[in-house]
């Protein structure tokens, strides 16, 4: 099962770059997505498998991620299949191929137990998104694709020597060097702590870049809001969530090692660092992919904090990677069909959204509400147990300043998501004949209606993965 | 053996102080892939016994980051019709001094974090600190796209040069992934740079920065 989901993309990624029409190539990828969704539930139920040969693993936190990436991935391929048909006279050859080399990458970040192959899957979903940025051809696109590929890589390149440093932390004691993380957690009390620590702050900040913590994050408002809404959708839901699964599994490791407290000291503060650069971004933020982005820098902080704080708060956050990603996935496909509807993505240009694309207007309006953790929605389950984490552990100052930020930042985003979707449309975007399709509008309305779900009832199976996932990064349930 | 080791580490360390003070493009890519031959040479000098595998590893490097890599860069610069770096934000002459304080600082500290029964030396780890630190300098106080990369190229090198420390402990197929993961990472990053010349008519990264706050 293993094996079949690794393989999967690649051979897709091959067929796709095979296949000769324009027009049919993106309806590769609904098949390819259901089932990759199919060998995950799999894997999940427990299908797995017996040995391999230690390669290809699956830890409890990367089990909820790897669920996420496949539905979001899912929802995804339908919007693209739409989107790329209906821009056919674009060669969409390389994107295909890309797009599926990418989740490919993804799949193997979570799927396997080496440290090192963790980082070379993790720079393939680098380079294999590269060109997905670039779809549009625009000045603007060429420029947060460079920055995005040398930003990321370079931070990567750190990550790849606090792998060495975190393994050479063995030698100096006299143990064999591994990057298997289960021989690591067993190594771990008696590792060499100034190199163990040195590796983590490495990996934090080479992670951390790729996941979008401030002040690494200058890459993510760029890209967010230049690539096309379904690249955006699973950067924002899928790859930053398997970064920070990467930064999860850092922090398990000087867990392990005694040196929880210095490492949650480190997370709590980008943590708060990041709600802070996102609320200042947010306010008075003309553009609306750009705001997105800025909310998961923002959302991205919340998870460090809920890791850093730990106990129910680390519960909390791994619900709240499953909730962000899909109120992301959500949020920017709504945002994808109103730029396609009025041409642009800013705020004098887009007014009256609701009246003019009643269907993503509303999504998008709700969707909001939902990433700003209003209830009924999911993220206001998930950020209630943060913060509720952030009290039962005596972090008072903390969990006010959390809350202070999210205020601000609901506030900040409310301004600008009102002057959309509200109030009458411009003459010029109602002559436009863009309207609401099936493919454009239901992948964003089925992420939205699942949030909704996690907001009101979390499904035995899935909880039981959370509290799994929470029990064995050592937290209490 | 030692004196080969130590010999090619310090050619290395040399070379990075001379990539700081270079001002033309040509002579930085030779310099890069120079230092990338005698990195790919280093493997075998440690494990001092002909296997396959490590063997065929090190021809890997050499060939990667010494002849197709660089040809990569030079095929960019001859599009670009590029010839020399613009005075740097931080001029030639500062760059060199600030490499060669960093390289000294890590040779002084050598002594403390490298455990004396270390098979390599003493000179692995100031190597990979000075590598990483030219690396660094060329990546933020330079402006031409192509310089970036070789800052980035010489990044690599020196992780690769801390890397020798868990020789055998990394699996191969972990070398491989790393080493593809630079050809591709070069090669987009070559066709972004024909985007970037062909849209902007030039590879200056100043002119890239339209998108903000």
């Amino acid at each position: 099962m293993y094996i079949a989901l690794i393989i999967l993309c690649p051979l897709a990624a091959a067929l796709a770059a095979l296949l000769p029409s324009n027009r049919r190539r993106p309806w590769l990828l609904p098949p390819v997505a259901i089932a990759h969704l199919g060998l995950v539930l799999a894997i999940l139920a427990g299908y797995g498998g017996g040995a391999r040969g230690g390669w290809l693993e699956i830890d409890p936190p990367g089990r909820v991620v790897l669920l996420l990436v496949s539905v979001l991935f899912l929802l995804c391929s339908f919007y693209l299949a739409g989107y790329l048909c209906s821009r056919a006279d674009h060669a969409n050859r390389v994107f295909c191929s890309c797009f599926l080399l990418f989740l490919g990458a993804m799949t193997l970040v979570i799927c396997t137990d080496n440290l090192g192959l963790m980082w070379v899957a993790m720079e393939a979903t680098t380079l294999s998104s590269a060109p997905l940025i670039y779809f549009n051809r625009t000045p603007q696109s060429i420029e947060a694709t460079w920055k995005y590929l040398l930003i990321c890589s370079v931070g990567i390149a750190l990550a790849l020597l606090g792998s060495f440093f975190v393994a050479y932390s063995a030698v100096s004691r006299g143990m064999t060097p591994s990057l298997k993380i289960i021989d690591l957690l067993r190594q771990a009390p008696r590792l060499n702590k100034v190199w163990l620590q040195a590796g983590f702050v490495l990996l934090l900040v080479g992670y951390g870049t790729k996941m979008g913590l401030a002040p690494m994050h200058s890459w993510l408002p760029d890209a967010h809001g230049e690539s096309p809404a379904p690249v955006s959708a699973m950067f924002s839901g899928a790859l930053i969530s398997s970064a920070f699964l990467m930064v999860v599994r850092s922090e398990h490791i000087l867990y392990a090692a005694g040196d929880g407290a210095y490492a949650s000291r480190l997370l709590i503060f980008l943590g708060l660092l990041s709600m802070l650069f996102a609320a200042i971004f947010m306010i008075g933020q003309k553009d609306l992919k750009r705001m997105l982005a800025y909310s998961s820098v923002e959302h991205m902080g919340i998870l460090a904090l809920g890791l850093g704080i730990g106990g129910i708060a680390l519960l909390g956050a791994m619900l709240h990677v499953i909730n962000n990603g899909l109120t992301k996935g959500s949020l920017f496909l709504s945002v994808g069909n109103i730029d396609r509807a009025y041409g642009g993505k800013t705020i004098p240009q887009v007014h009256g959204a609701m009246r003019r694309l009643p269907l993503s207007g509303t999504v998008f309006m709700l969707g909001f509400l939902a990433i700003t953790g209003s209830p009924p929605f999911g993220p206001f389950i998930s950020e209630f147990m943060i913060l509720n984490g952030a009290f039962a552990a005596g972090h008072f100052l903390i969990g006010a300043a959390f809350l202070f930020l999210l205020l601000v930042i609901f506030l900040g985003m409310g301004r600008t998501v009102l002057a959309a979707v509200l109030g009458r449309a411009p003459v010029a975007a109602a002559r436009n004949n863009y309207r609401d399709g099936l493919l454009s509008g239901l992948p964003a309305l089925g992420a939205l209606l699942m949030v909704l779900l996690l907001g009101l009832y979390l499904p035995p199976p899935l909880r039981d993965l959370l509290h799994q996932a929470s029990r064995y990064l050592g937290a209490k349930p | 053996m030692m004196m080969t080791l130590n010999a090619i580490f310090v050619l290395v360390i040399l070379i990075n102080l001379f990539v700081l003070g270079a001002g033309r493009m040509k002579a930085l890519i030779h310099a890069a892939a120079l230092q990338g031959i005698l990195l790919g040479l280093l493997p075998p000098l440690v494990l001092r016994e002909a296997q396959f595998v490590p063997l065929f590893m090190a021809l890997m490097t050499v060939v990667l980051k010494g002849v197709v890599i660089p040809n990569m860069l030079l095929k960019a610069l001859r599009d670009a019709h590029v010839k020399r770096e613009v005075e740097p934000i931080i001029g030639f002459m500062p760059c060199i001094l600030l490499g060669a304080a960093a390289t000294g600082a890590a040779l002084v500290l050598a002594g403390r974090i490298t455990p004396s029964a270390s098979p390599l030396g003493l000179l692995v780890i100031p190597t990979s600190i000075s590598m990483l630190f030219t690396g660094f300098l060329l990546l933020t106080t330079r402006v031409k796209a192509l310089t970036q990369t070789i800052g980035f190229l010489l990044l690599e090198n020196g992780i690769f040069v801390f890397g020798l420390l868990l020789l055998g402990a990394i699996p191969s197929l972990v070398e491989l992934g790393v080493l593809l993961d630079l050809f591709v990472g070069i090669f987009v990053i070559s066709i972004i740079m024909h985007h970037i010349n062909r849209e902007f008519a030039s590879l200056d990264t100043r002119r890239l920065s339209s998108l903000k706050g």
